[in-house]
């Protein structure tokens, strides 16, 4: 299995979260400046779901998203715990293509 | 360490008592020494200086010097309510009333004193009472409920603060003093003329170079005072305030050498004629003065300590400068301020239309401080204090020093610079320049933290206005830009970004960023920025450009609990609600599952609702009439309310009524942190409005205004904002208030942390708010009325509108739920409740669906 279309276009939000479902997986997607970021949606500090229901941005010019339980800050790049934890969160290969946006699930990497 | 721990006995739990304690505590001496405190009166040493502030709100735990559980934590044993009655010097043995007998290696006799009743015939009457202590205002309390008129008789310090408890509690208050001015040692009479006018403005009547004879019944009060020049003068009580006299009688009972006016004898070490035994504060006599304030007590408690950490240290009289407001008047006293000193040159400066009066005192070179006096406006006092204390040489012309500075001319003669590192700042707790200079060297960086660290201005505060200068070059010097950045992405504090988003009119965060800021923002300016939009547009959290910008609460309308789901919370204005209405709240929670609670503000809490079924819900609580709580925003939150005049044989007015207005009236205002108020029908304040940003209490006349209370982790009593309001004016306060607040306050900074670094504290509020000193106040009740006029309900909005509603699901391609959020059913409650990660790996966890 390769890339799987989880949504369309017109269902991601600019500058904010959403998550789908792959198989088991519980994938978390971001749409900032036109590009879509999957991470995943298991939050390792709180051990909820709730990583796209985070607030995205940047932390030192590094794409994050920050758990809304307990503000954990995690790279949409590498999934790496940027307040200093061993935690992480695996990232996806994820990609737009016409309306479709497409997700690797079985590509994770995972920085640790 | 040493084998034994020695012991130590503190006799009396006074301000000094308490202050060398905590001193030893400080020390880290409770390592060698075990610590014995007895104390005479029921509860721990309080806040004497402050003490008519009892009157006007303040309570017995307000006062309070020792924080709850001081002792036990420190492993100190404290006897309160048992004084010691005697003491075996030979065995060295305490005896306490209640039968104690400790065995002390130390004592330190810190007795204090007791007010002076001169020997006036009929003296011991009914209605003849001291002000020294709360049971004394108690009395006073008790004995003005059934009073018109009040004699305070001496007009020094102490006098002039028990008049202003009198006139606090109503009575025609008169102030009786023997000497020809008020305050006779302190100022002088240009100064005490001054003070005394200010004082009769007032209403209080004031009666100088009166010498009372005689007090017996009275004809039209209970009784009549009866002075030598044959006036007289009718009251209901008499209040002796005619200065102290030492608590000597133990000392006295076991042998230890007095002065022969009383007091304890003590060398400059404060040893008593026993070497054994120390005395300090009130009780002690050195050199032959009996230093009758608090801060020579503390200094005296410190030179002990010194003495306990073997480092040699004496105690050589102290200053007795004072600067206090009374009755609403500053006035201060430095040094020599009659001019004694042989060749002493005066300098005034005397402002009738202001009312203010200044008097510096120098040497006969005109290069040192000798005394001055300040009356109307003090707020020279802490620079002269320091000219004084270290006898820096004085500027060219003496006089600038308290002539005003006006436009043009040099603001800083002797600014913070000036003073060296050993200039002690806070004569309460003894802090020097260096001290608070250390503090900003091991980080301390506002005023809050150096208040915290040294204790600096949290006595009497009158050094708070120097240590914030010095705090302020200290930092300056070192290079620190006092950054108040929101974060990385935009250098400007929170109060700034309001001000810029208002003025240029910008509508969206990518525009904001464009302008003002760089990157892709973040967590901390994002909501900040939202919370912004929603003052200044009252725009909706789920537009399509807002959302990103939400915390999950105010994007899911809801209170994101550890496991993921949501809380919700019904708004109850006032906490009254139906049985209609509960009933609907009980078939809700039955449907979903929802473990219900009712929290701290008089609502009812459903937790555990999924994402998927919370519009489902809301649209059925929205059918029953009820509307959003808010409760996941920085906003409103509820207000308290007590039943009130409705049903309370108490209640002075309808607090009920009040709270729903004021509910209504405030709901969903977007603020940089949560609000919360509270109404309460009568003095008795079962609403706890006190504790909380905005409270309101009803009188006789009319609402009481209490502002930037709160409970918590760090809790403040609120401040009386104004008095007998009526509800027009009342609201007007509130709305300009809360504005004011909302521009001007830090992210996440409640009202009470905002007033706590606000400068020129409440009363810079009060002039803004009340005096509209900024001439803000029209634009601040437009916002208001903006805001009020385009009220929407959050939940109303999301679940009638299609497009916002389909948001409220976990995922994008799936209608499932989250498989992880799984429940136990509680059995204490028997209701449920998340699962814990062993429970999940068990397999005993279920998921919870909505019952049809």
């Amino acid at each position: 299995m390769a890339f799987i279309k989880v949504c369309t276009k017109d269902d991601l939000i600019p500058d904010a979260g959403i998550a789908a479902k792959v198989g088991d997986v519980q994938v978390a997607l971001f749409y900032i400046d036109d590009e879509v970021y999957a991470v995943g949606n298991h939050d390792p500090a709180s051990g909820a779901n709730v990583i796209f229901r985070g607030i995205c941005g940047d932390l030192h010019g590094e794409l994050m998203v920050a758990s809304p339980l307990y503000k954990d800050h995690y790279s949409l790049i590498t999934g790496k715990h940027m307040d200093g934890k061993d935690l992480a969160i695996p990232v996806y290969p994820a990609k737009i293509e016409g309306n479709d946006v497409l997700v690797d699930v079985e590509a994770a990497s995972q920085a640790a | 360490m040493s084998a034994r721990k020695q012991t130590i006995v503190v006799v009396g739990n006074g301000m000094v008592g308490h202050n060398f304690v905590e001193k030893l505590v400080d020390a880290g001496l409770l390592e060698h020494y075990e610590v014995h405190v007895f104390g005479e009166e029921p509860r721990p040493a309080y806040d004497r200086v402050y003490l008519s502030s009892y009157f006007s709100g303040k309570t017995a735990e307000d006062l309070s010097l020792v924080p709850p559980g001081y002792y036990e934590e420190h492993g100190i044993h404290a006897y309160l309510g048992d004084p010691v009655v005697d003491i075996n010097r030979r065995k060295k043995i305490v005896y306490s009333a209640k039968g104690r007998e400790v065995h002390y290696d130390k004592l330190v006799m810190a007795t204090g004193s007791v007010p002076f009743v001169p020997p006036i015939e009929g003296n011991d009457r009914e209605d003849c009472l001291v002000y020294r202590t709360i049971e004394d205002l108690e009395m006073i309390e008790a004995k003005a409920k059934v009073s018109k008129t009040g004699v305070v008789v001496g007009g020094g310090l102490l006098g002039l603060e028990a008049a202003k408890a009198l006139a606090d509690l109503g009575l025609e208050t008169h102030v009786v003093e023997f000497a020809p001015r008020l305050m006779p040692v302190q100022l002088d009479d240009a100064g005490a003329g001054l003070l005394r006018r200010k004082i009769e403005k007032m209403g209080v009547f004031v009666h100088v170079s009166k010498n009372t004879q005689l007090i017996t019944d009275g004809e039209k009060r209970r009784n009549k005072m009866v002075f030598a020049d044959g006036q007289e003068l009718e009251t209901d009580i008499v209040l002796f305030s005619t200065g102290i006299r030492p608590r000597d009688d133990l000392a006295k009972k076991i042998g230890l050498k007095l002065g022969p006016r009383g007091g304890i004898v003590v060398d400059d070490m404060l040893l008593t004629s026993d070497p054994s035994i120390w005395a300090i504060g009130e009780c002690a006599l050195h050199d032959g003065t009996i230093y009758g304030l608090v801060a020579p007590g503390y200094a005296m408690a410190q030179a002990v300590v010194h003495q306990l950490q073997g480092i040699t240290a004496t105690f050589t009289g102290a200053d007795m400068s004072t600067k206090l407001k009374l009755m609403g008047v500053d006035v201060g006293s430095i040094g020599d301020p009659h001019g004694m000193t042989p060749g002493a040159h005066t300098y005034v400066y005397q402002n009738e239309p202001e009312e203010i009066y200044k008097k510096i005192v120098v040497s006969e070179d005109k290069k040192k401080l000798l005394g001055a006096v300040l009356v109307g406006d003090a707020s020279d006092y802490g620079n002269l204090l320091q000219l004084y204390l270290n006898e820096m040489e004085l500027p060219e012309h003496p006089d600038d020093l308290i002539l005003p500075q006006r436009s043009g001319s040099s603001s800083n003669l002797f600014g913070p610079a000036a003073l060296p590192e050993t200039a002690q700042v806070c004569s309460c707790y003894d802090v020097s320049k260096g001290d608070i200079i250390k503090a900003i060297d091991d980080g301390a960086t506002t005023l809050a933290d150096v208040k915290a660290v040294t204790q600096a201005c949290t006595g009497c505060g009158g050094c708070t206005q120097l240590v914030s200068d010095i705090v302020n070059y200290e930092l300056e010097q070192r290079g620190v830009e006092v950054k108040k950045d929101i974060c990385e992405h935009f250098p400007y504090s929170r109060q700034e970004l309001f001000h810029i988003i208002k003025v240029e009119g910008i509508k969206t965060f990518d525009e904001l960023l464009a302008k003002k800021g760089q990157g892709h923002g973040c967590d901390i300016c994002k909501p900040a920025v939202a919370s912004i939009f929603a003052d200044i547009y009252n725009s909706f959290a789920m537009e399509e450009d807002k959302i990103g910008l939400q915390d999950t609460n105010d994007r899911f309308l809801g209170n994101l609990q550890k496991d993921g789901t949501y809380s919700v919370i019904p708004r109850v204005p006032g906490g009254v609600i139906t049985p209609e209405k509960l009933i609907v709240i009980g078939q809700v929670a039955k449907k979903y599952n929802l473990y219900t609670k009712i929290n701290g503000g008089q609502r009812i809490v459903m937790f555990g609702a999924q994402l998927n079924d919370l519009p489902a819900i809301w649209e059925e609580l929205l059918a029953a009439g009820f509307e959003s709580g808010q409760a996941y925003a920085k906003s409103l939150r509820t207000v308290k309310s007590c039943v009130g005049s409705t049903w309370c044989r108490y209640g002075v007015d309808d607090s009920i009524s009040m709270a729903i207005k004021l509910e209504h009236r405030y709901k969903g205002l977007r603020a940089p942190h949560k609000i919360k108020m509270g109404v309460s029908g009568c003095t008795r304040e079962c609403a706890e409005a006190q504790a909380k940003d905005v409270g309101v209490i009803a009188t006789e006349n009319g609402w009481n205004l209490y502002v930037c209370g709160n409970g918590g982790m760090k809790p403040r009593h609120a401040d009386l904002f104004a008095t007998d309001l009526d509800e027009e004016t009342l609201f007007k306060y509130i709305d300009r208030f809360l504005m004011f607040y909302i521009q001007t306050a830090d992210r996440l900074q409640r009202t009470a942390r905002w007033l706590e670094n606000l400068e020129g504290g409440i009363d810079y509020v009060k002039d803004v708010v009340i005096n509209d000193s900024l001439g803000i106040c029209d634009e601040l009740e437009r916002q208001m009325q903006f805001i009020r006029d385009t009220y929407k309900d959050d939940w109303y909005e999301a679940v009638h509108n299609p497009e916002v509603r389909e948001k409220f699901r976990m995922f994008v391609n799936s209608d499932e739920r989250d498989p992880d959020v799984v429940f136990v059913k509680e059995e204490l409650t028997g209701m449920y409740r998340p699962a814990t990660p062993e429970e999940k790996l068990k397999g005993i966890a279920v998921e919870v669906r909505p019952n049809a």
